[in-house]
């Protein structure tokens, strides 16, 4: 909980998946981290496919953000530097919606 | 016949020499695969240009067909598919075309259609047609534009310039794949030996003969003739750096219109080429 | 630590030749090479010591049993990227056109393809009082974003210092917008030519999205005058900051062909370049 946020959605190691009601905590290795290619897009599916509504990250590409507008789970840009503080913003409502998404940086030549 | 110049290394002069090759010959075809930024038609000036739409293809879903079984989405390797709200969706910028999704659909729930992907313009310029693959920005891949701008290559008899991409990349090996010959050209510095060794590995690795043409040389630079010597590559001509060549380039006008001597060199260049590749 | 990376568009103005100097006049402690298809770094950069070698993993390769192939031809009528070729009767795959789909082993009747792990390149991380981070691409392998990413990774978390220095890669597609992200800003070496100028314009557009400090210089500017004085103007109407220009210099490519960078040449371009690096780092700091 004390670790620090990783700045890449898409090739960050773990995700956190938090239930604020029963306050579970499941650490989920990213499979999507050493992928060749659609990172963003891999790593998207997973948080899908975790029954997660809601996303917490620093920064996220356009694909990625296309896949959680469609299926409906919020963004939020993440301030402070840990996870437990961004879990504290959150609950206390600092959080901001995440507005700029950057391009994808594909994987091609 | 078709000759293929090279360089490993950018702003050797790989389009300065293609151009010129093609202008100095009797007729000729001028193929531009540098299609991320195809500068030859900025010296050519070519007219009567038509262009024609290159396509690569990209899925499409029938919900009513698709039983959600993430066949798909699970086949993709490029991580192209991805399934929201009991429906598969497509990236297009990181689908590879491969067309496996459509394989693996158990009901036929997978169409390919046609995504526009750059262009092949034809045009005249004098005695020399001009072939330019353009990609659009944002794409990833330029092979498919690399292989149509190649179907225009001039007949057998005639003579084709392939202004290839600069590097060792997969575009260049696909714009040497059908040449008889390669120009590879250098330049005398320690960056551009050391870009050169890379892209002759590739000309020897598809087994093309070739020649060197080193340009910009203000001086010698010994390893690049020791690395030319040792590996038994034929040095047909060298251009000293001119601030008047420099300064046609900058202009994208083309030496062998503006300069006698210019032209002189290149016909000779070719006639060497010729000879090299019959012999 | 500021990450200040150079960018050419257009191969052969000068990119790396500035980046040298400029990793000489800030006795830069972290430095990394970004063109990982043709790296030059090395080779003018003061480096010493034993690096550590990674091996670099691209996509996966096709790769057929010749015992299992019965050339019955099904993987070359399906596969998109003339990757499959037939000799005498078997099936063998192009390793360069392969793009590692995985069409042909899913249609191979015999089980006779299987997919395999394949080193497209690899990293080198020096890591003494300096520490430098490269990579090359093997010959004939996409997917360099990727390596690019891990290039300046490897830089970030093996690197202290309060500047990193970064040559970037030429042209203007993928592997030059992984290595704008995370940056805090982009000196584009142009050099006065129609094509560099239109490559520098690609190059400003993607930095905007990416809101990275952006400046410009030109080398070569005596070549051309007048393109040199449209990069100035186009700077200028657009709000960039122009960091100054280069005389076209004999004993730059005789610095380099020493194995040196011009920092310790008494020479116009040295002195030119001296200018930019006072005026680039005044913005990176800023």
């Amino acid at each position: 909980m004390e670790s620090a946020v990783c700045v890449s959605f898409g090739r960050a190691p773990f995700f956190l998946l938090y239930d604020t009601e029963s306050k579970t905590e499941n650490f989920v290795p990213n499979t999507a981290a050493d992928a060749q290619g659609g990172a963003g897009l891999k790593a998207a599916q997973l948080v899908v496919d975790m029954g997660a509504d809601t996303l917490l990250t620093v920064r996220c590409g356009q694909n990625a953000a296309d896949v959680l507008v469609a299926a409906g789970i919020k963004v939020y840009k993440t301030a402070a530097p840990t996870v437990a503080e961004n879990l504290r913003d959150f609950a206390e409502g600092k959080l901001s919606v995440m507005t700029q998404f950057h391009a994808g940086f594909h994987g091609r030549q | 016949m078709k000759i293929a110049v090279l360089s490993g290394k950018g702003g050797t002069g790989k389009t300065f020499t293609s151009v010129n090759l093609a202008a100095a010959a009797n007729r000729a075809t001028y193929i531009d695969c540098d299609v991320e930024e195809p500068n030859g038609r900025l010296f050519f000036k070519p007219e009567g240009v038509e262009a024609q739409s290159i396509s690569t293809l990209i899925p499409t879903f029938n919900a009513g067909k698709c039983n959600g079984c993430r066949k798909c989405v699970d086949f993709c390797r490029f991580n192209a598919l991805v399934y929201v709200k009991d429906k598969p969706m497509v990236f297009p910028e990181v689908c590879h075309s491969c067309g496996g999704c459509a394989l693996v659909c158990p009901s036929g729930a997978v169409t390919e259609i046609k995504k526009v992907v750059g262009s092949v313009e034809s045009g005249v310029s004098g005695n020399v047609r001009i072939i330019t693959g353009v990609m659009n920005l944002g794409e990833a891949s330029g092979i498919p534009i690399i292989k149509a701008a190649l179907k225009k290559s001039g007949i057998a008899e005639e003579l084709t310039v392939i202004d290839c991409p600069p590097g060792s990349a997969c575009p260049v090996m696909e714009s040497v794949q059908s040449a008889d010959y390669c120009l590879l050209v250098a330049e005398p510095t320690a960056f551009g030996l050391h870009n050169f060794e890379m892209v002759h590995e590739l000309t020897a690795l598809l087994g093309k003969p070739c020649g060197v043409i080193i340009n910009k040389a203000d001086g010698e630079y010994l390893p690049l003739d020791k690395f030319l010597a040792d590996h038994k590559i034929p040095v047909l001509c060298r251009i000293p750096y001119s601030e008047r060549l420099a300064q046609l380039g900058a202009d994208a006008e083309i030496a062998v219109k503006c300069d006698a001597d210019m032209a002189a060199l290149f016909h000779t260049l070719l006639a060497d080429i010729r000879k090299e590749a019959a012999g | 630590m500021k990450k200040l990376l150079i960018l050419s568009g257009k191969g052969g103005t000068g990119k790396t030749t500035v980046a040298a100097s400029f990793i000489e006049f800030l006795s830069a402690r972290a430095f990394a090479d970004c063109d990982v298809d043709a790296p030059n770094l090395h080779l003018v950069a003061d480096i010493d010591g034993e690096p550590e070698r990674t091996d670099y993993y691209g996509s996966q390769k096709a790769v057929i049993d010749p015992a299992k192939c019965v050339g019955c031809g099904l993987c070359l009528e399906n596969c998109r990227f003339d990757a499959v070729a037939q000799k005498d009767v078997r099936c063998e795959i192009n390793e360069y056109a392969c793009e590692g789909c995985g069409v042909c082993q899913y249609v191979c009747p015999q089980n006779a393809v299987t997919m395999q792990d394949d080193i497209a390149g690899e990293q080198t991380l020096y890591c003494g009082a300096r520490t430098f981070s490269t990579a090359k691409l093997k010959m004939g392998r996409g997917n360099s974003g990727k390596l690019v990413s891990a290039v300046k990774s490897a830089l970030l978390q093996n690197a202290e210092a309060d500047v990193a220095i970064i040559d970037g890669s030429p042209g203007i597609g993928c592997p030059v917008i992984a290595s704008i992200s995370g940056v805090d800003m982009v000196l584009i070496v142009a050099e006065p030519s129609l094509s560099s100028v239109s490559d520098m314009e690609r190059i400003i557009k993607t930095a905007r999205i990416f809101q990275t400090k952006t400046s410009v210089c030109v080398n070569k500017a005596d070549v051309c005058p007048e393109k040199a004085a449209m990069v100035e103007r186009f700077c200028a109407e657009n709000a960039i900051p122009f960091a100054g220009s280069i005389p076209y210099d004999k004993a730059a490519a005789e610095a380099i062909n020493s194995g040196h960078s011009l920092a310790a040449v008494d020479c116009p371009a040295r002195n030119a370049i001296h200018a930019i690096y006072r005026n680039t780092m005044k913005l990176l700091k800023a």
